[in-house]
């Protein structure tokens, strides 16, 4: 399955990434929140762990925030909040 | 799957290896050296999958996103690894030998460096992912092992490739005729070549003893290790990681931060991934520990190769013309899983033996007793065990874009690692570890390869998030 980048509603999107390793989930997050617009929230769908910890620190780095972390049988659902400025 | 049947999976997976392992040594003593591979490699798996340690992700992460942790995890290891392989050599206990010295590593590591980014990970790091059920990693890893068993023995038009001099070299070194030198690049390439280089060491290029603690100390581990992996991550911590430190140091305090502060960044980047931090402390103390009980059991043995093992328990099919296997000693990823491909190839008719790397030097041994083979395959089910434990085990067919991928990737790796006599494993983390020159420069390579594997692959992200950003 390619991946595939959605507007749910306004200001929250929906990356989904499963299926792909590294480095391309990482990849499309950093492109995905350079394209929305600060305070907007994006849910990241991937399955490759070691990609969590490369989003993890860059969202540190970036002064983004991780809203919420949920696993589903190795299904990993991220909600980050774009920085503000 | 739910908690109780993953821990029943774990206990399936110790309870097999672990009986094993034991059946194994009351049948004879022998295999007790390939059951100290085997527990060896399951460490290794271990602590990867715990660390999501990945060479590949190193120099990557940094160029693609900025993320610096791998960097800090590898150099880690790598002080860890030199500093207990300075008591081992010290000791006379380290079975290493340090590899031609030239710049042939640089271009290994490039090609090998690219290969890591378009595969998704290095050839360690693709492995640990098998065992987190990754159907690309195991693609990848079908395709270096492949590249890798052709590449070894690839003559014909090849050989148009291959400079005078190099050829006139390796005919003058007189090797038996089943090896067949003339025919084959890589053959050329060694005996032509890489075997005419001269072997260094850190510690005897600055003039120390390389036998004596504090030449080996002073030379291999400080000058040659420590140092410069201080100097890369000061070079990391300066570019990727103290304007954000500053920033926020800033903003919180109100006052421009001083040197001081510039050091507690420096270490703040230094344990910000504790689970990397760990799984680095581990690995490097391992891999050295490592290298000492296979020189201790080559000693209790009385051999020099595990070839001569094999010959005493009537394994001695698939051994090299002088009777030996790939068999080095500590952690290496690449060469056995060249043998898995060469031996299939051999049982498919093919002959396979007439060139150096295996018909002269490592042999395709039955897999049954490949020792270096049950360090990867136990890499794997210890990085299994730890995502089952974690809740990270799950089964992924590769996409047909990753395959694409994957099998670019696996064939680059295959030939960089040919060229620099190792991968990531052996030409760059054992060899910078234990003070072979080489190492940086298989380093050096692998850091130019990642940058423009990223180069690629941020091209490529932009062009897909445009097309899915085109409706909106």
């Amino acid at each position: 399955m390619a991946m595939t980048f959605e507007k749910k509603d306004e200001g929250v999107y929906e990356l989904n990434v499963q299926g792909y390793v590294c480095p391309h989930p990482q990849l499309y997050m950093k492109k995905s929140l350079e394209k929305v617009n600060p305070g907007d929230i994006i849910n990241v769908l991937f399955d490759n762990p070691s990609s969590g910890e490369s989003i993890a620190s860059m969202c540190e780095a970036r002064g983004d925030e991780i809203l919420e972390k949920k696993e589903e049988g190795g299904k990993l659902i991220w909600s980050i909040q774009k920085a503000e400025d | 799957m739910d908690e109780a049947k993953r821990k029943r999976w774990v206990l399936a997976i110790l309870s097999i290896f672990s009986f094993g392992s034991i059946l194994a040594v009351l049948v004879n003593e022998y295999y007790m050296y390939f059951v100290a591979y085997v527990w060896f490699g399951f460490i290794y798996g271990m602590c990867l999958q715990y660390g999501r340690f990945c060479f590949s992700s190193a120099f990557r992460d940094l160029f693609a996103v900025g993320v610096p942790r791998m960097v800090v995890g590898i150099m880690i290891a790598t002080i860890l690894f030199s500093l207990v392989s300075t008591f081992v050599t010290a000791s006379g206990m380290s079975g290493f030998h340090p590899a031609p010295f030239g710049f042939h590593s640089i271009i290994a590591g490039l090609i090998f460096g690219v290969g890591m980014v378009l595969a998704g990970g290095c050839a360690s790091g693709s492995l640990y992912k098998i065992g987190e059920g990754n159907g690309t990693s195991l693609l990848v890893v079908i395709s270096l092992a492949t590249t890798l068993a052709i590449f070894v023995d690839i003559g014909g038009i090849a050989n148009a490739f291959v400079p005078d001099s190099w050829a006139e070299s390796a005919m003058s070194k007189k090797l038996p005729a089943s090896v067949t030198v003339s025919d084959g690049w890589i053959d050329q390439f060694l005996a032509g070549h890489v075997w005419n280089l001269p072997v260094r060491k850190i510690s005897t290029m600055l003039g120390l003893d390389s036998e004596s603690f504090f030449g080996i100390f002073l030379g291999d581990f400080l000058v040659g290790t420590a140092i410069p992996a201080i100097l890369l991550l000061g070079i990391v911590y300066y570019f990727w990681a103290r304007k954000q430190h500053r920033r926020k140091f800033k903003k919180e305090k109100g006052i421009d931060p001083s040197l001081k502060d510039d050091i507690e960044g420096f270490w703040a980047m230094v344990i910000s991934s504790k689970r990397t931090a760990i799984a680095g402390l581990v690995l490097g103390v391992a891999a050295g520990l490592h290298i000492y009980v296979m020189q201790g059991l080559r000693v209790k043995f009385g051999i020099n190769n595990a070839g001569t093992l094999l010959k005493k328990i009537n394994w001695d099919s698939g051994l090299s013309i002088n009777n030996t296997v790939f068999d080095p000693g500590y952690w290496y990823v690449t060469s056995q899983e060249g043998q898995w491909a060469a031996w299939v190839m051999d049982k498919l008719g093919i002959n396979i033996m007439d060139n150096i790397f295996f018909g002269y030097s490592n042999g395709i041994p039955n897999p049954i007793v490949n020792g270096p083979g049950w360090m990867s395959i136990a890499l794997v089910f210890g990085a299994m065990i730890m995502a089952l434990l974690h809740n990270e085990f799950k089964l992924k067919m590769p996409t047909r874009e990753l395959v694409v991928w994957a099998i670019l990737g696996g064939f680059l790796m295959g030939i960089g690692s040919r060229i620099g006599l190792g991968c990531n494993v052996g030409a760059f983390f054992v060899r910078t570890a234990n003070g072979d020159p080489n190492g940086w420069f298989f380093g050096i390579g692998m850091i130019a390869g990642a940058f423009f594997g990223v180069k690629f692959f941020t091209w490529w992200t932009d062009r897909q998030m445009a097309k899915e950003m085109a409706n909106f």
